[in-house]
């Protein structure tokens, strides 16, 4: 067992914060009441620093911090919500919105979509840039899932819940830029898949619609994510 | 001193945005004694007036007619208001944006339907070859999504525009609501 942690000093909104050198910027930020907005980032799955969301800006520094995979260094200075901040984040959300077809009158998740109330809360009113419109598939052939390539964002959250809590590896990523898509198996239909075990743990870390219960209305389709870290806490005792 | 011009227009919509305004309900009075309806679906004047203080836009843009309207309805008016989900992202119009339009057509009024196949080229207009938001075609000066936005954000919206400052809806309503 490793003795020494050391402690770093540093500065986040103006406050000072004592952190062990260990932990990331997002994590010593919301232990200290500070909210970071993310989207593919969440509580119980390794971070990837794949939204850009969590984009902070550090003291004589001119270049943006992804707070979810850097780790505390003595005598930062950092700043989390600047006018500049987010404006570049909306800006994510607009590229975001689109790049697919996210139509939030006809969605399953809406009002309790992770993209839609970003977007609320960043204060975003419409899309800057011209929509695209891909023609995606719909792969509704489990028993009890379905996946709307429209509504993906591509936290990769499926992908890693799946691979390091229920240890399936059913999902990962096929493709580049922006033809990148979260295939099942390889790339075979979703219910014809012999890795998968149908826990629904993917389905539940899905921020937007895109992984969704099947025959559920927007009402009843909530979805839980508590269950992650005390799932990965009680592994951790275990071992 | 004569009341401020205020004009709705209804493009590829559903109309819902033109009742969520209903909804307003009484409040409609209080409104009614500050603006004056110049032209919309609930008015009865034919012609869009020299120049509207405020034009509240629902739908988006998806024929050549919706396209021309559009653009003099810029021309003539002060203030721009994108109204709805449909005005602001393109919405429920743009579901057919992943198909042709020469195909989807043919499919619609040729290959599934029973008696007369026949595509309609006559008084309707054409469509465009995708449905887009209001402000990819003209220059839009206030958006309120929601589908349909709630009346108490076209009312807040509209009391704000009068009192000469820019609304504020992020309480009050966002895309999908
Ligand atoms: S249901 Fe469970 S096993 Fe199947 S893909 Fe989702 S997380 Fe993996
Ligand atoms: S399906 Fe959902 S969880 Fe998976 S990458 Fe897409 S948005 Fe993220
Ligand atoms: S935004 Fe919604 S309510 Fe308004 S016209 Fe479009 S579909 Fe209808």
């Amino acid at each position: 067992m490793s003795t020494t942690v050391r402690i770093k000093t540093l500065k986040i909104d103006g406050h000072d914060i004592g952190a062990r050198e260990d932990e990331t910027i997002m994590a010593v930020a919301r232990q200290n009441g500070i909210v970071i907005p993310a989207l593919c980032h969440v509580e119980g799955l390794a971070a990837v620093g794949a939204c850009r969301m969590c984009l902070v800006e550090m003291k004589n520094s001119p270049r943006l911090l992804p707070a979810c995979i850097t780790r505390v260094e003595e005598g930062m200075d950092l700043t989390t919500n600047s006018e500049r901040l987010i404006k570049y984040r909306r800006r994510i959300l607009e590229l975001l919105f689109s790049e697919r077809n996210h139509v939030c009158a006809v969605c399953v998740s809406n009002g309790h979509c992770e993209l839609q109330n970003m977007a609320q809360s960043l204060g975003m009113t419409h899309v800057n840039v011209p929509y695209l419109y891909p023609r995606l598939p719909v792969d509704a052939s489990h028993d009890r899932f379905v996946v709307d390539h429209n509504r993906c964002i591509l936290c990769t959250r499926c992908v890693r819940v799946c691979d390091e809590i229920e240890g399936a590896h059913t999902w990962d990523l096929m493709g580049r830029g922006i033809g990148v898509r979260v295939i099942t198996d390889l790339n075979q239909p979703w219910g014809e898949s012999e890795s998968c075990t149908g826990c629904g743990k993917c389905v539940n870390v899905c921020p937007t619609g895109a992984l969704v219960e099947k025959g559920k209305s927007v009402a009843e389709m909530m979805k839980q994510r508590q269950f992650l870290p005390y799932l990965t806490l009680m592994r951790e005792e275990q071992r | 001193m004569s009341k401020p011009c205020l004009a709705t227009v209804w493009l590829d919509g559903c109309s819902g945005c033109h009742m969520s305004f209903l909804d307003m309900d009484e409040r409609l009075i209080d409104l009614a004694e500050k603006v004056e309806v110049v032209y919309s679906p609930l008015v009865d004047g034919k012609d869009f007036p020299e120049m509207a203080d405020i034009t509240l836009v629902e739908g988006a843009v998806s024929s050549a007619e919706d396209l021309e309207k559009i653009k003099h309805i810029r021309q003539h008016t002060r203030i721009l208001v994108s109204l709805g989900d449909c005005a602001v992202t393109a919405n429920v119009p743009s579901m057919r944006n992943v198909l042709e339009v020469d195909k989807m057509l043919r499919e619609v009024y040729l290959e599934q339907v029973a008696g007369q196949p026949q595509i309609p080229n006559q008084v309707v207009p054409a469509l465009l070859p995708q449905a887009r938001p209001v402000h990819e075609v003209v220059k839009v000066d206030v958006f309120v999504p929601g589908c349909p936005p709630p009346a108490d954000a076209i009312y807040f919206l509209l009391t704000e525009l009068l009192e000469g400052r820019q609304p504020d809806l992020s309480a009050l309503t966002r895309f999908g609501k």
